[in-house]
């Protein structure tokens, strides 16, 4: 074997290397033999942390000195609805800092509900020359100012895309900062911005830009400058409006259907914020192209929807406001054959009542109609097993579930069972099931199926669910793929969690909050699991002002191979070998 | 990247069982009379908190039950919906009272105490069955800058789509607008509180701000309260760090109740809102102050000079009562 290795020059075998990107195949490539190894730590360029304190960025230096491009995630799911406390953690300027030394070359970042400063962004426009690719999505912690040095000073930037972060909108003006020789734009996505930026610079940038692809605008663009926008930029593949709305006149419409019509490679919508039915039609034209379609802010009514979507025969993903209606999905689900992903989201999720004739039956009609369907999230109040079994049977195919019933602990309303069975023939069905969210009443049974079923699932939300630590214990010895586990205001206590201490290990995460895991068993779990970050959340103060069969409010449990952390708030607890309860 | 070698961990998945045993989550309070008593004085606090918010669910302590576990160990069962007759959204009333799912997480106005509010809640959110998921924070699972943008454009009401369905006469959509709706009412027509309302909220020295959710509040006590509560906690840690543990003394400095708001602590609530003004906060009736508020600033009162004279005279005692 050794004689092998050394029968082709190294830099044949990183040329090999070259065709392998997936970075399980290039950890098994490192692991043949130490020439490879070497070979292959040198010529990896893109690097995936998918728990940014899981690894120090020194380790992943040491280990892959030339990477051009990063991937990094800080906060776990839950802290999108609030449930982490601000200040927990995920900062990146510890990443910049190493990484400004070290990778002089790096051209992407892509972080993911982290916390990044206008600091850190400074520093990121000018420590990378050849930067080209930001992408922060949930972020937080930055202002429009950083957002003015990356534009100045990023001379090779392609990619700015914001998605859902929150930025601090002190003004507009930072879009001017692009300098009037920079064209090498391909995407924008400012979505998420709620003040307005300069129109005229934002104009003025698209038409210079020929390779813009991506053009996903905020709320505040308005609808009559719509137009002049995408005349300058018919190549456009994704566009986000500003908001959808404007008093209804016979030239803007025509000027903005013109527009569209222009538009020949346009396969992606979003934005609709505030529509007027009546600008509706000017997309019309386009419809049969388009591949994505997002209308999940638009609150129009079924019929209008109906006659949009009735159009978008090659439609392969759809968000959508529950407005839609069962009706409207039956139409989907007829006029729709190559859909793949269908996400509808609650237009009055607080009320009480339903507030539109959204029911199991617009799901069950997708899962009929839609062969392709791959992926689903379901906001919904009404759901039943045999609903359940039918869209199971129909789409084996299903690798993501998540299904929403409002309120929590409803039964099947037929037969006011609760929903284990329903759910159990989803995993029993689904085989290349990837990733499921559980709602409704559900008994220890439901985690008994997924136990027993789910083999492919790699990531399980759970809430409101469950009557003892058999569930859980079913789920962390059942599911063999299982790596984010999150669970919040379930029965689950200390039993399942330390007897299945070392399947934790083999996952990135597992969350659980407002359960009945004690701080008696975090400690222990701390002291004897060295490669395990146990991190006690609780705003009451201390634990050990409590007694330890005390529930903790909030528990997050990550694999890690860099220790403790350094930078946990007053609030986060964490045990460590030596047993002595640590404050940050 | 493989992060970690994966495979068996150091220590046996049996290990420290004998301890959980004896830490096995127990909820009840009144079966467990050792219990009780080391944290009898939190989950006082706890039902005096429920029943001082005055919430419109039935308050209760308590009402959790241990009995044998199906595995033969002794511990406490948490009460879920199987133990209760579904009744359907709209009446409460056959359901016993129990605890008001209103303490939500610890990040709600009941940040203190709470001894039993994690395990009680998956019980408690079933069984006050009508608009429970309203005051559960981060249920249903939706994120908050989508909640912002629904609540933010004019909704179709309820009646009026189901109404129009009906007549199925309506032409073009009714009555949507531009600007912002009632963005920030805490309880719409039906009373039912709606949507969150989460705003950053800085202390003057402390580098990391924090985020309340202004809807789970009806007056400026219980904001205050909030506030002092998620500072105070934050501070003495600070300060216990700082000077190396003493965080039991430090409590005595910690801001006291209610001081927020006369100034009396040293420090002034201020926000600002949608002109980008610095308000003190308590001159308007809660109602305007919520529409109006962007954040949050918990100011040193030697920095709050351009309200100063507002200062002396809510400390004569002209503030406005809060509705």
């Amino acid at each position: 074997m050794q004689r092998m290795a050394c029968s082709f020059p190294d830099e044949v075998l990183e040329h090999v290397f070259s065709f392998v990107q997936c970075d399980n195949d290039r950890n098994a490539i490192s692991t043949v033999c130490k020439s490879w190894y070497k070979i292959e730590r040198w010529s990896r360029r893109r690097v995936f942390v998918g728990n940014c304190y899981a690894i120090s960025p020194d380790m992943v230096i040491r280990r892959f000195p030339d990477v051009r491009s990063i991937e990094l995630k800080g906060k776990p799911h839950f802290a999108d609805f609030n449930l982490v406390p601000d200040g927990w953690g995920g900062y990146v300027a510890p990443w910049i800092s190493a990484m400004a030394a070290a990778y002089p070359w790096l051209e992407e970042i892509r972080l993911k509900r982290m916390v990044i400063t206008d600091e850190n962004l400074e520093l990121i426009s000018k420590s990378f020359k050849n930067f080209k690719v930001l992408v922060l999505s949930s972020c937080e912690g930055f202002s429009t100012d950083g957002l003015a040095a990356i534009a100045a000073n990023c001379r090779n930037l392609r990619e700015l895309d914001l998605r859902e972060s929150e930025v601090e909108d002190l003004s507009g003006h930072w879009l001017k900062h692009f300098p009037d020789d920079y064209t090498s734009l391909v995407s924008l996505n400012i979505a998420c911005l709620g003040c307005e930026v300069s129109f005229s610079a934002l104009e003025r940038l698209v038409g210079r830009c020929p390779n813009l692809r991506t053009l996903r605008l905020n709320r505040a663009v308005p609808l009559d400058k719509l137009a002049n926008l995408l005349r300058r930029a018919p190549q456009l593949v994704e566009l986000g409006t500003g908001a959808y709305s404007s008093e209804l006149r016979p030239d803007v419409f025509s000027n903005l259907s013109g527009a569209f019509s222009g538009c020949k490679e346009l396969k992606s919508l979003s934005g609709f914020w505030d529509v007027v039915p009546g600008y509706l039609p000017a997309v019309y034209p386009i419809c049969c192209r388009l591949t994505t379609l997002n209308l999940s802010y638009a609150t129009i009514q079924s019929p209008d929807l109906i006659k949009l979507v009735g159009q978008c025969q090659n439609l392969q993903r759809l968000w959508v406001l529950d407005y839609i209606e069962d009706a409207g999905l039956d139409a989907v689900a007829a006029s729709c054959k190559d859909l793949r992903e269908l996400r509808v989201f609650p237009s009055d999720p607080y009320g009480p009542e339903p507030n539109v004739p959204l029911t199991e039956q617009g799901l069950v009609s997708i899962s009929e109609g839609c062969s392709k369907l791959q992926s689903v999230l379901y906001f919904c109040r009404q759901m039943s097993n045999a609903a359940l079994m039918t869209i199971a049977r129909n789409r084996p195919n299903m690798t993501r579930f998540r299904l929403c019933i409002i309120e929590p602990g409803t039964p099947d309303y037929l037969t006011l069972q609760p929903l284990d069975v329903g759910f159990g023939a989803i995993v029993e069905h689904c085989k290349d099931l990837q990733r499921l969210s559980l709602s409704g009443l559900l008994t220890d049974l439901v985690f008994e199926y997924i136990g027993t079923y789910a083999k492919k699932l790699e990531m399980l939300s759970v809430a409101f669910a469950g009557e003892s630590d058999l569930g859980l214990h079913h789920v962390l010895s059942g599911c063999e793929k299982l790596r984010k586990l999150e669970i919040r205001d379930c029965p689950f206590g200390d039993k399942a969690l330390l007897a299945n201490a070392a399947k934790l290990e083999t996952m990135r995460s597992l969350w659980m909050s407002s359960c009945s895991v004690t701080f008696g068993a975090c400690k222990l779990l701390g002291q004897k699991m060295p490669r395990l970050n146990v991190e006690v959340i609780d705003e009451r103060g201390t634990p050990d002002s409590r007694p330890e069969s005390c529930p903790i409010d909030k528990l997050y449990i990550y694999r890690t191979v860099a220790g403790s952390r350094f930078d946990m708030p007053g609030f986060v607890w964490t045990i460590d070998e030596d047993s002595a309860m640590r404050l940050s | 990247m493989g992060v970690v070698g994966g495979g068996a961990g150091a220590v046996s998945g049996g290990g420290g069982s004998s301890t959980s045993d004896a830490s096995m989550s127990t909820v009840s309070k009144e079966d467990n009379p050792v219990l009780s008593s080391e944290d009898s004085s939190s989950c006082l606090d706890e039902s005096e908190l429920e029943l001082g918010l005055g919430l419109s669910l039935g308050v209760g302590v308590g009402a959790c039950k241990a009995q044998q576990g199906p595995r033969g160990g002794q511990y406490a069962r948490i009460l879920t919906a199987k133990d209760f007759p579904y009744v359907g959204s709209s009446t409460s009333a056959s359901v016993s009272s129990s605890s008001s799912s209103s303490s939500s997480s610890s990040s709600s106005s009941l940040s203190r105490a709470n001894v039993t509010a994690g395990t009680k809640r998956s019980a408690d959110s079933v069984a006050a069955a009508n608009g429970a998921s309203s005051q559960v924070v981060g249920w249903p699972p939706i994120r908050a800058y989508r909640m912002n943008s629904l609540v933010n454009q004019a909704k179709l009401p309820a009646t009026e789509v189901f109404n129009s369905l009906i007549v199925k006469s309506r032409n073009s959509n009714p009555a949507v607008g531009k600007g912002t709706s009632n963005a920030c009412v805490n309880a719409n027509e039906k009373g039912q509180l709606r949507s969150s309302l989460f705003v950053k909220v800085n202390m003057d020295g402390i580098p990391i701000g924090r985020k309340v959710d202004l809807s789970s509040h009806r007056c400026y006590e219980t904001l205050a309260q909030k506030l002092e509560d998620m500072f105070a906690t934050s501070s003495t840690i600070m300060n216990s760090i700082r000077s190396g543990g003493e965080e039991h003394d430090m409590m005595v400095d910690a801001i006291t109740p209610s001081k927020l708001l006369d100034g009396s602590s040293g420090f002034v609530l201020t926000y600002e809102d949608k002109e980008g003004d610095w308000m003190l906060v308590g001159d308007v009736p809660w109602g305007m102050f919520i529409n109006s508020v962007r954040r949050l600033r918990i100011m040193r009162a030697s920095e709050a000079n351009g309200l100063a004279p507002r200062l002396e005279e809510s400390n004569g005692g002209q503030r406005n009562k809060p509705i």
